[in-house]
């Protein structure tokens, strides 16, 4: 719940007029997206780099007003690098991996997330979310497929079988548009969840917190700093991030009974984190209070109306599970939407959808009650146990390990129907049906490179050479061989995947891994990708 | 010699915490005192090692 956002407008987009507008008959769209957020934006380059026609509607002109997400978890990136704003984003964010946790005064655990090397991608940046908006939106301005309409708000929605009708308000008045499919990625206050009466089923935090970005030139390290009962903020949490352009981003506890418009008093806000930062002169950016959520829909898919991020489902704060999630289910929809919409997969991949992003969503939601209640416990007697392992924690690991201050997003594994199961074991770090792990390749010219960034947007069969000349895939799957196309230089990539010669594995479009063997058999690949598009 | 297992031995530390804030959710201060006292001696019956009781007590107490 956000009760005040106090933001500058950062970027300025202008409402034109559509055709569609003055259109006699009702125009009907293969997919309509509603919300030009991370996720709506991610869903429709997706979408249109694989030859599907978007509308994206959005019913503010502008981006950098209201809440927002800093930290962008690997996965993400390299989504983002699929979607080629990648590198940029990396180039522009804090790349950070250490965190220190403090108990009063007393540093009492400090982590590294020691990151694999050979990673295209860091485990995680730091960047203010409209700056990934921005370059979200430049890359769609690059695509013709893309129709981005800004000041258009949904206002109705009819279901129909085969199709939705929409009543799209403009600053020119309200015009009708059908779309085969709409995703809904209009965010936590969800109009389109709104419009068809669907509700939340989960936990709200009592709990408020308040979140601050300021502004602030500090020669403090490049680390997440959380603090439990602090000096400078008795008896509550902290928790303290850097981003770019100096500034840093400020979270404080403030309990159950705070007062949510006292709070956001520009200088009842100065005043506490005066406190916390002492004489270091400091500007505010962006002042909020939160109640935090851990909430989803019971279904992602209504018909032909498709939730995505936090219209779908919301989570707490520490754990950078929010937007990193919502991206997630972006790109696992969009291969599947495009391929029922180009004839390659019946409706039935599109239930795979929800299957897939309903585990992502109850683990992150299980993740974040957990940290929740850690840093805000309900009852005296709950407070009694969390602060034992605060008081233990210096002293035996096992209470070091209990802490909880956000347990940071990681990739997402599927126990997928879409996943062939493997006929013989595999060791390695990839698994079926998690996202392949990235590793350092060279490229024929000799020059270095990155497998992922080897990978094309349809199905892709890897194999590993056995003296033979490579098997040449089935239809609708293209092969990347090592040894030939790209070079296994020092070992890592057979070492990651378990490779002996003449693996094969198989990549879903989303670069998870539906299937592997030790050797090439067409009829099983076949199937498995197959099986992969739900034609079971 | 200290026999006290100190490092983390559960296989999912979120989970075991989750259990025992679980079980004193909708107990006041009391009667959550009460259910440690219970699971302090039914714990210390399980490990049977008066040594690992008292390293674990000392642990508590310098804590």
């Amino acid at each position: 719940m956000t009760t005040s956002a106090d933001r500058k407008t950062v970027y300025r987009y202008d409402y034109r007029r559509s055709a569609d507008q003055d259109a006699r008959a009702i125009v009907r769209r293969p997919v309509v997206v509603v919300g030009a957020g991370p996720v709506g934006l991610a869903a429709a380059i997706d979408l249109a780099l694989r030859g599907v026609p978007v509308v994206l509607i959005d019913d503010a002109d502008r981006i950098g007003e209201g809440s927002r997400g800093i930290c962008w978890a690997k996965r993400t990136l390299e989504i983002c690098d699929r979607l080629g704003v990648g590198e940029s984003l990396v180039a522009q964010g804090v790349t950070w991996k250490l965190g220190k946790l403090y108990h009063g005064d007393d540093l009492v655990f400090s982590f590294d997330l020691l990151p694999e090397d050979g990673h295209k991608m860091p485990a995680f940046i730091n960047l203010q979310q409209y700056y990934l908006e921005k370059a979200l939106v430049g890359r769609a301005g690059e695509i013709d497929d893309i129709d981005l309409r800004w000041k258009n708000r949904l206002v109705g929605l009819e279901q129909h079988n085969d199709h939705v009708q929409l009543t799209i308000d403009t600053p020119d008045g309200p015009y009708r548009l059908a779309a085969d499919w709409l995703i809904a990625a209009d965010g936590a206050r969800s109009s389109t969840r709104d419009l068809l009466g669907l509700s939340f089923s989960g936990v709200t935090f009592e709990d408020k917190f308040l979140i601050a970005d300021i502004r602030m030139a500090a020669d403090l390290p490049t680390e997440r700093r959380f603090w439990f009962d602090p000096p400078f903020h008795s008896g509550q949490s902290a928790l303290m991030h850097r981003q770019p352009d100096n500034v840093w981003r400020i979270d404080l506890q403030l309990g159950p009974d705070a007062d949510v418009a006292e709070e956001q008093k520009p200088e009842r806000v100065t005043a506490r984190l005066e406190r916390m930062l002492g004489d270091r002169p400091f500007d505010l950016e962006w002042i909020s209070v939160y109640r935090f959520n851990c909430r989803r829909l019971d279904r992602f898919i209504h018909g032909r109306v498709i939730f995505v991020g936090d219209a779908a489902h919301q989570v707490s704060p520490f754990g950078a599970r929010g937007a990193n999630s919502g991206i997630q289910d972006a790109e696992n929809l969009a291969w599947k939407l495009g391929a029922v919409i180009k004839g390659e997969a019946g409706e039935a991949l599109i239930g795979s959808y929800e299957t897939e992003r309903i585990q992502a969503a109850d683990e992150n939601i299980t993740h974040s009650t957990r940290s929740t209640d850690f840093i805000a416990p309900h009852t005296d007697a709950e407070r009694a146990l969390r602060n034992a392992v605060l008081a233990l924690a210096p002293k035996a690991e096992f209470a070091r390990r209990m802490i909880n201050s956000g347990r940071l997003s990681v990739a997402t594994f599927y126990g997928s129907p879409l996943s062939t199961p493997d006929e013989s074991p595999f060791a390695g770090s990839a698994r079926l049906g998690a996202p392949l792990p990235d590793c350092p390749i060279r490229n024929p010219d000799g020059s270095a490179g990155y497998l992922l960034e080897n990978l094309g947007d349809g199905f892709t069969l890897l194999t590993f050479r056995n003296g033979a000349s490579p098997p040449s895939a089935p239809e609708g799957v293209s092969r990347l061989s090592v040894g030939i196309d790209i070079d296994d230089a020092d070992g890592t990539l057979a070492r990651r995947l378990d490779a002996t010669p003449g693996a094969v594995y198989l990549l879903r479009p989303d670069h998870h891994l539906c299937g592997r063997w030790r050797k090439f058999d067409r009829a099983k690949v076949s199937a498995a990708r197959d099986r992969a598009l739900g034609k079971l | 010699m200290t026999k006290l297992v100190t490092a983390s031995q559960f296989a999912d530390p979120d989970a075991a915490y989750v259990a025992l804030v679980e079980a004193r959710r909708s107990l006041d201060e009391q009667a959550a005192a009460a259910l440690d006292a219970r699971l302090v001696l039914i714990l210390a019956n399980h490990i049977g090692d008066i040594d690992v009781l008292r390293e674990a007590i000392a642990l508590a107490k310098g804590a």
